[in-house]
């Protein structure tokens, strides 16, 4: 089963520069799992300790946004193509409004560990 | 230093004050490791807020995929601050994903010209860089519509050549 997986610039460090790579897995965390003992750390800029997705990746699988196909639990298919794009968020904001605004604490070390 | 298309940093600008009191924010395409023609790409604030942007997540796949068909890359990543300098904030440090793209900010805080200023945001280092505008048609009779930062604090709209 047979995954492409498009890497953005900010990762390629961990694929030796690939744009692309090939992975397997029947849930996107599947995947990510596979990934990462061909890429270790890879997982790690993508998957927060507590083990959910950074809110500052984007992850796709072909055209869907896999935040509205149960995030670590989309289900893939031979054949898909899974999109990872780092957001590009930012703002005036200081980091206290922008923990009020997302709904969260979110210390300075907090949003540090979302930095790509 | 970033190299700008003057038309394509005159829509930014506007496009900045079209959408004060909001923060603006959109992205310049242009051909992978190369100087070519600049595409300039507004993009939805998915926030909608004066002090927060965000892509919107489906618009910036679209993008992002038109500028790889292309063979383009995101050379310039612009948002505007409406109420403070343009310069990066700890938000815009901490979240800034783009190694090999110029961060482009413009501050529309004052209703005369906008202020611009271009950096590098490299793993939290923030360079500022000097900004050339190509292409640029000199009418000395025109009102300037933005000045950089580095420009004096005011502009002397008498001087005519």
């Amino acid at each position: 089963m047979a995954i492409e997986v498009r890497i953005p610039t900010i990762l390629r460090s961990y694929t030796g520069g690939e744009k692309a790579v090939q992975g397997a897995g029947d849930t996107l965390a599947d995947l990510l799992t596979d990934l990462d003992a061909k890429f270790s750390g890879l997982r790690g800029r993508l998957i927060t300790p507590e083990g959910g997705l950074h809110r500052f990746v984007n992850v796709y699988v072909n055209d869907e946004d896999v935040r509205f196909l149960g995030a670590l639990d989309a289900k893939l298919n031979d054949g898909d193509t899974v999109t990872i794009l780092p957001a590009v968020a930012g703002g005036a904001l200081g980091l206290l409004a922008a923990a009020a605004l997302l709904g969260r604490p979110l210390s300075d070390a907090g949003l540090a560990s979302q930095r790509f | 230093m970033l190299s700008i298309d003057a038309g394509v940093l005159e829509a930014i600008v506007a496009h900045a004050r079209r959408d004060h009191p909001d923060e603006a924010c959109g992205v310049v395409a242009a051909p992978a490791g190369q100087e070519g023609p600049q595409r300039h790409i507004p993009m939805e604030n998915a926030e909608r807020s004066s002090t927060f942007y965000r892509f919107d997540s489906m618009e910036q796949l679209r993008v992002w995929r038109e500028m790889d068909d292309r063979d383009e890359e995101p050379v310039v990543i612009y948002h505007s601050h409406t109420a403070t300098e343009p310069f990066p904030s700890r938000t815009d440090i901490n979240l800034a994903s783009e190694p090999n793209a110029h961060y482009l900010l413009v501050s529309t805080r004052d209703p005369g010209p906008a202020e611009v200023r271009s950096f590098r945001i490299l793993d939290g280092e923030v360079t500022e860089e000097p900004v050339r505008v190509l292409n640029a048609i000199v009418d000395p009779v025109a009102v300037q519509s933005y000045m950089f930062g580095q420009s004096p604090a005011t502009v002397d709209y008498e001087c005519r050549a």
